[in-house]
């Protein structure tokens, strides 16, 4: 780091995207050469160019230290904390002339410049999930005791900083405005995770029945690789989704339930996908009588066109449609037997690496704390202590106390518990 | 070269035209496909949403199973969805010594083991990493001069990058720009060429599904591309079965062919559109490329 600080400043070039929706004109690009060391971030070249060159420029910021969420850009197209972004990385990544473009978040509307309106999409989202614990009665005199794994399980949400980026890449909200989005829902989790909360099921049965929640993610991993922060929405919000399906039972208007019970019940009986029949279970309910369901019949109807042409030049044949691929029998079996023993087991086991890390990122440790907490268990019973401990512990290390790999710095900033601690005596795995 | 070859559903389902493809492919570039036939379904991330350690096992096996192909050198997969859900399941299993002895003792009573580290490429990281673009373009026979081929990566394959293993060195999300190129065909880039196709919501959606892939389609069309190509059977469900859908849905008229990859390259290295199974697909490649053009200093 010594080194990086001391060496000189040099020349960095800012294509910035300029826009004042009050002024009438049309957006433009706007270029400054500013003057840095290239370890410094691309906020202090917006700011030096502001005060420069030219006192309009619009970019919003406080901290400057990846904080306080305030300064989302996009830099050469991906979504940024403009403080957070060293400029030699970000002239990297830029083309070929090494002109470092700039521009507002997307999904939301610009108020100027770089400065996009959070108040009209990101904050409205987020009230619509309850983002405060409803609390369960009675509420004790002093503070709730919970186990310390069911409060691990949602730092991760807590994390989340608001910056906004995921929104901005949100490829569901691109086509669904009303999408609730990556940021509200990871929030949701927030809550719906809490064993504290008494609305679990609530809260769950109304994002799963809104045709803008949970089964609108389109699984595209853009808010994954968006956020600063490592809060993985689209992880909380199938951990959502699971909740709601698996513990809940909740039947949705939108298909998410019967989808999710179709494909994991045809993969059981035949070991691969059979798409003729999924498509009518998703919409008709999980049995061979699915397709006879009126809502199945409606949806064939409408998919008419493409299913004749599928038909007519041969993609799909009747004898395909009507008949499963399977795998082989003992196969089969084998794949039934993991069925039951995994889904038999009384509770869910979950792996999240962002609380136990890697092998390798846990220094001195090998064989760290493997699960942590399932999500807490259905309403109404008491929040689950541990997730059950792994079948074979593994060898005795020079661990610290039980459990101390689930430590977290639970700060609303929290970094990453990962390769954060791991840098200086960490040792190989006892698994090469 | 060897490989432990798994093929997915959909590819010898709904698009059977790609399985075939990719047979025929292959002995031109002399890859040997050992077809994992005993393995199941991905789980294609929603047996993963149902229940993480399920996905985490059933994947597991088929890791187990490439492992015990004798002399194959990795696994290779032909599906985008495919490499996503099983590098997400990998990325746990070899992660925690501890958690992978937990998956292998349900494993145990068919006598199977996963051992960390097995390599799994896409066709289109195999082609780039393992036979490299200089041995591809010295295979051609038929370049696809004058043909102009937009990408369509997957979301599945492009993201998150530090799971996929794309990095400076390994520029993946690239790949299929670089393919082309290495086939002599002219790359279109276009705005949807790294987004969604809309696919996992086809059920819980449709109009918003069907929105995404309609835009992408029609944002490579004003790009003047001739085709798409991809390497993912799910993408291509909702681009090509879907398209008479999706074209209305964005109001527009639309006639984009999508090829596979494996056709893609089978046609470059001399092979027939009908061997490739292009009379397939609900838009005929044929309606839109003219291969008399294309086809320039066939050696055949």
């Amino acid at each position: 780091m010594a080194e990086a600080h001391d060496r000189p400043p040099e020349s960095f070039t800012l294509r910035l995207r300029r826009y004042d929706p009050e002024s009438g004109e049309a957006p433009y690009w706007d270029e400054h050469t500013v003057e840095l060391e290239p370890h410094r971030s691309v906020l202090e070249a917006i700011l030096q160019a502001r005060d420069r060159f030219d006192g309009s420029i619009g970019i919003r910021c406080s901290c400057r230290q990846a904080i306080c969420g305030s300064c989302g850009v996009r830099v050469n197209g991906e979504p940024a904390l403009a403080c957070h972004t060293h400029l030699d990385a970000a002239r990297t990544s830029a083309g070929t002339e090494g002109v470092i473009e700039i521009e507002p978040m997307g999904n939301m509307p610009v108020i100027k410049d770089l400065i996009v309106d959070m108040d009209a999409v990101h904050w409205k989202k987020v009230q619509r999930v309850t983002p405060w614990l409803l609390a369960k009665e009675p509420v004790p005199e002093r503070e709730y005791l919970v186990s310390k794994e069911s409060m691990v399980d949602v730092t991760q949400t807590m994390a989340c900083i608001q910056c906004g980026a995921c929104v901005s890449d949100c490829l569901a909200m691109e086509v669904d405005p009303g999408f609730i989005g990556p940021a509200a829902l990871a929030k949701a989790y927030r809550f719906v995770g809490d064993p504290r909360d008494d609305e679990q099921r609530e809260r769950l049965t109304d994002l799963a029945q809104d045709p803008h929640g949970i089964f609108d993610c389109t699984h595209c991993f853009k808010c994954v690789e968006a956020c600063p922060k490592d809060v993985n929405p689209m992880g909380q919000i199938m951990r959502l989704r699971r909740i709601a399906t698996s513990d809940q039972h909740i039947k949705d208007h939108n298909n998410g339930k019967r989808h999710e019970a179709a494909f994991t019940t045809l993969i059981k009986d035949n070991g691969l996908l059979w798409e003729a029949e999924l498509l009518p279970r998703s919409y008709g309910g999980n049995s061979w009588f699915g397709k006879f369901a009126p809502s199945a019949g409606k949806e064939l109807l409408s998919s008419l066109p493409a299913i004749l042409k599928a038909l007519v030049r041969g993609k799909v044949t009747p004898a395909g449609a009507l008949k499963p691929h399977k795998i082989p029998r003992e196969d089969l079996k084998a794949v039934q037997g993991i069925y039951e023993k995994v889904e038999g087991r009384e509770q869910r086991y979950e792996l999240n690496l962002y609380v136990t890390a890697s092998d390798e990122e846990v220094s001195g440790n090998g064989a760290s704390a493997a699960a942590t907490g399932a999500p807490p268990s259905p309403a109404g019973e008491e929040p689950s202590a541990v997730a059950p401990p792994p079948v074979d512990p593994g060898p005795p290390s020079a661990a610290g106390p039980e459990g101390e790999s689930a430590q977290v710095g639970a700060g609303e900033d929290a970094e990453p518990p990962t390769g954060a601690h791991a840098d200086e005596n960490s040792q190989e795995g006892d698994d090469s | 070269m060897k490989v432990a070859y798994w093929p997915g559903c959909v590819s010898r389902g709904f698009t059977p035209e790609l399985h075939g493809s990719m047979a025929k492919v292959a002995p031109l570039l002399d890859i040997e496909l050992v077809e994992l036939d005993r393995a199941c379904c991905t789980g294609a991330g929603v047996i993963a949403e149902h229940n993480q350690e399920l996905a985490d096992t059933l994947n597991a096996r088929t890791f187990a199973l490439a492992q015990q192909v004798p002399g194959a050198e990795l696994m290779m997969n032909i599906c985008s969805t495919c490499q996503g859900a099983q590098s997400e399941c990998q990325e746990r299993l070899d992660a925690s010594a501890e958690y992978r002895e937990h998956v292998n003792a349900t494993l145990a009573s068919e006598g199977l083991s996963y051992e960390k580290g097995l390599t799994n490429k896409n066709f289109l990281w195999l082609l780039v990493e393992e036979i490299g673009l200089d041995e591809l373009r010295s295979r051609v026979r038929r370049p696809l001069t004058n043909l102009k081929v937009g990408p369509f990566y997957g979301c599945y394959i492009v993201r998150p990058r530090k799971r996929l293993g794309i990095d400076a060195e390994h520029p993946r999300d690239s790949y299929l720009h670089q393919v082309i190129d290495a086939l002599g065909g002219t790359v279109i880039d276009y705005a949807g060429m790294r987004k969604c196709c809309g696919f996992p919501i086809i059920t819980m959606n449709k109009e918003a599904s069907l929105k995404q892939a309609g835009r992408h389609l029609g944002d490579a069309e004003d790009a003047e591309a001739d085709c798409l190509v991809t390497p993912c059977p799910l993408c291509h469900l909702n681009l090509d079965l879907q398209q008479p859908l999706a074209s209305g849905v964005v109001g527009r008229e639309l006639n984009m062919p999508v090829l596979h990859l494996p056709q893609l390259v089978g046609l470059a290295l001399g092979l027939d559109p009908k061997e490739l199974g292009m009379g397939k697909h609900v838009v005929r490649p044929t309606s839109v490329i003219d291969w008399s053009a294309s086809v320039v200093g066939a050696a055949a």
